[in-house]
């Protein structure tokens, strides 16, 4: 596959960024969701390589923000701790499921999941 | 119980986070809905939760060759600067509004998500007919 970036592609990724990192500060996640179909639909990617590539896309985004709610004492350190923990256990196991999945069926129901949830906290 | 489910809720939006589809747009609800956190400490939880678990993924999407990495750093330049602009905005909002932003957010991002689902299907089929038009 051609990796080469041209300037297009660039200014695509540039306008991108700020959009991407605009909206997983102020909502604490979610870029890497709007990464995924910037990195497929505009900038042509292949599925699993853009979900990849947008967990490193997002990992410097979110450092940032994370270093931002810490000095504004947003965060409390006994529940992070424990997410923590199942988090980076339920990460090994999502990474090594991507390698061979064609998750569709999982990613409506994941989709529909999420706006039953956004209904739940707006009602 | 309550550090039980911290740790569940954690697992279920690692899953998630690891295929790269978003675990933190559902740790967030989880955490707030289910065990009553302000909206800032759950997204500050994510944030910070993803790090250690990106790295632990990263390795091993590198180790398939899945990452492209010439696309993240134009991204990201730009990315962390409006990042920590916002982070500074959403940090001066009362709790209960930014829930409602994020609760809209969720709305979006679901019914977008499909949306992009279905182009990505019709690209694919399209693309399957170009190359048997090609043979």
């Amino acid at each position: 596959m051609k990796e080469k970036l041209g300037t297009k592609n660039i200014i695509i990724c540039l306008l991108g960024g700020i959009f991407v990192g605009f909206l997983n500060g102020f909502f604490g996640g979610g870029g890497g969701m709007i990464v995924v179909p910037l990195l497929t639909l505009l900038l042509g990617l292949p599925e699993r390589e853009a979900h990849a590539t947008a967990i490193l896309t997002i990992l410097p985004i979110s450092l940032s923000s994370a270093i931002v709610y810490m000095i504004k004492g947003s965060i409390d350190y006994f529940d992070f701790s424990f997410v923590t923990l199942g988090f980076v256990v339920g990460g090994v196991v999502g990474a090594l499921l991507l390698k061979k999945s064609n998750n569709i069926f999982l990613k409506i129901l994941f989709s529909l999941i999420m706006i039953g949830a956004g209904i739940k906290i707006i009602l | 119980m309550y550090i039980f489910l911290l740790i569940i809720f954690g697992i279920i939006g690692g899953v998630l986070g690891g295929m790269g589809m978003g675990g933190g747009t559902l740790l967030i609800p989880l955490l707030t809905l289910g065990l009553n956190l302000t909206q800032q400490n759950a997204q500050a939880i994510n944030l910070l939760a993803f790090l250690p678990m990106s790295i632990f993924a990263l390795i091993i999407h590198f180790k398939n060759k899945l990452v492209k990495y010439k696309f993240s750093i134009p991204i990201a330049i730009t990315g962390v600067v409006s990042s920590v602009a916002s982070s500074f905005l959403s940090s001066s909002i009362d709790s209960k509004s930014l829930s409602m932003w994020f609760g809209i957010f969720l709305i979006v991002l679901g019914v977008f998500n499909i949306i992009s689902i279905w182009i990505f299907g019709v690209k694919d089929k399209n693309k399957t007919v170009k190359k048997q038009a090609d043979k």
